[in-house]
């Protein structure tokens, strides 16, 4: 059987292909102004990768906080719901997963059999999801992909109210014009986001394993700074943008 | 920053001076020094009248922006440190006023200084800054009875109405007056966050908005998150707003129209204050509570 899944986020749209309990095919774009003219687009390039035409898919699903408006899906699927499906079909003994994306950061404690047992969602906060990485990358002048290795370069730790992505964008210019090293307040930026998605995880209850997913699930040094607070070790999948779109082909399938 | 692109959210500097009074007859001569985290504010005061004041930006750091206002302030007075009695810091840089003899909280300073500028009958001050937002209750006096603060998000605050003054090109003074000339009000923007309000802010725009409604949405979310801080102290009249955002009607409207009472009028309590046309800056309140409170230990420290 052949199933597709699309993850409509706040920055970027996800699609996979699904054949037979296997990922055929994916792909990935900006959400840009017309989410759902995205969405159709990122949902053909997976077809033609995957070299799977349309007419063959049984179900397409949606999930994600621009799912609303799409009409080529048959059926949506909750984002919390997707996170736990997604993350269970590559990883079957998950029971506690932070889905962390560009404007939204989850915590999702499951059952033995995968079934959501409790959630938690920041949905209010920049300072707890990626955008604040993404505003402070561009102020330290690097690339959100260097902010782990500036991460593990860090000697010192130092103080910063970075409880505000705004406040802490001021803030970050103070400390720049005071010599203060990048890799530190890589740190510190880093170790905010981490209390804020730690003090989520701890509302939700932890239960090993653990993974993350969603793009902020690619940085390292923030990956690192949950473990050290809660001290466990977390796995990430290979991709892990796409759990939340794997999830919803999973629910499609079902 | 400013590559010669126009800066919207610079709000203007000012200074004023009371022209009726001599300060070389000044038993006490105070000064009052406001380090916000947005703007500064120095106040000096003979004998407890109002005598000049400044309202600056605060620089990189607060030793230099105390400074900046000291002279801002006695600009063309020929006033100088030497001639100030007592100094006392108020504000998030007030340990770092070089020549303050007594740093004093922003909470009891703003109250202080509602208290006298509004008149004993005030019981409830918010305090709208750059970068928080303080509901204080008081009694006749001005002494502080209780206190909530938000000073952990921007949502709300100073720094948030720059963020959209720059996003949709309006000089942040004349925010206010556009948001109001609305036909009928829209939503407010939902998002609590100022980044995710701004990128909410921007997809309005491209869907056809006028600047207008689209700041009309966010003075309403504004006035809606302190309306939520406001709630949880029982607010009781009178009821005074100072602060930067008080000088904005189109938060300050929407916001006493939901609470369902209206604010005082911004009006000098001191007759011949308002009599004469003193400007009435809701700025400079946590500055002069803090000469207020300079004028009184100066006074115990002669006897």
């Amino acid at each position: 059987m052949i199933t597709a899944g699309i993850d409509s986020g706040a920055k970027n749209v996800k699609a996979v292909i699904m054949k037979d309990g296997r990922v055929v095919g994916k792909a990935m774009a900006p959400a840009g102004l017309d989410t759902k003219a995205a969405a159709e687009n990122v949902y053909n390039e997976a077809l033609s990768a995957a070299r799977i035409a349309k007419k063959d898919v049984r179900k397409v699903f949606i999930t994600g906080a621009g799912r609303k408006g799409c009409d080529f899906a048959q059926g949506e699927v909750s984002e919390v719901s997707a996170a736990a499906k997604g993350i269970r079909f590559i990883m079957p003994n998950v029971r506690t997963v932070i889905d962390i994306g560009a404007e939204e950061g989850k915590a999702v404690r499951l059952s033995q059999d995968g079934d959501v047992v409790d959630y938690a969602i920041n949905e209010k906060c920049a300072a707890g999801a990626g955008t604040f990485v993404e505003a402070v990358a561009r102020a330290l002048e690097t690339d959100v992909d260097k902010m782990g290795d500036l991460y593990d370069r860090s000697t010192k730790e130092i103080d910063m109210n970075a409880q505000c992505a705004v406040f802490a964008e001021s803030e970050l210019v103070s400390l720049i014009h005071s010599q203060t090293a990048k890799a530190d307040i890589a740190r510190a930026v880093l170790n905010a986001i981490g209390d804020r998605v730690v003090s989520m995880m701890r509302r939700v209850g932890v239960e090993k394993d653990v993974a993350a997913t969603g793009g902020m699930a690619l940085n390292r040094g923030f990956i690192r700074a949950v473990e050290k607070e809660l001290n466990i070790t977390i796995s990430v999948p290979a991709d892990p943008q796409y759990v939340g779109a794997i999830g919803a082909a999973v629910a499609a399938a079902e | 920053m400013s590559d010669g692109k126009k800066e919207f959210w610079r709000w203007p500097e000012s200074r004023w001076t009371n022209l009726e009074i001599d300060w070389k007859k000044g038993k006490y001569i105070t000064a009052g020094i406001d380090v916000g985290s947005v703007s500064t504010q120095g106040v000096i005061m003979v004998d407890g009248e109002l005598y000049c004041y400044g309202n600056i930006r605060t620089g990189s750091n607060s030793p230099d922006s105390a400074i900046n206002v000291f002279n801002k302030a006695t600009e063309g007075t020929g006033l100088t440190l030497r001639d100030i009695h007592f100094t006392v810091g108020t504000g998030y840089g007030r340990v770092n006023v070089p020549f303050g003899n007594r740093a004093i909280t922003e909470i009891a300073c703003h109250a202080r200084g509602a208290n006298w500028m509004y008149g004993p009958a005030v019981r409830t001050v918010l305090d709208m800054g750059g970068q928080d937002c303080k509901a204080i209750k008081i009694d006749d006096k001005g002494k502080v009875v209780a206190f909530l603060m938000n000073d952990k998000c921007a949502a709300g605050t100073g720094r948030g109405m720059e963020v959209f003054a720059d996003l949709l090109g309006v000089p942040i003074e004349d925010i206010g007056e556009m948001s109001l000339n609305v036909a009928e009000e829209p939503p407010p923007v939902s998002s609590t966050c100022v980044i995710f309000a701004k990128s909410e802010a921007a997809t309005l725009l491209r869907a056809g908005w006028p600047k207008e409604k689209v700041l009309a949405a966010y003075c309403s979310a504004m006035a809606h998150r302190v309306l939520s801080l406001l709630e949880k102290v029982n607010v009781e009249r009178e009821f005074a707003i100072t602060g930067g955002i008080a000088k904005n009607q189109g938060v300050v409207k929407r916001l006493t129209k939901e609470l369902g009472l209206e604010a005082c009028e911004a009006k000098w309590h001191n007759k011949a204050y308002a009599e004469r046309g003193f400007p009435f800056d809701t700025q400079i309140a946590g500055a002069i509570g803090a000469a207020l409170f300079g004028k009184a230990l100066a006074e115990k420290a002669r006897r």
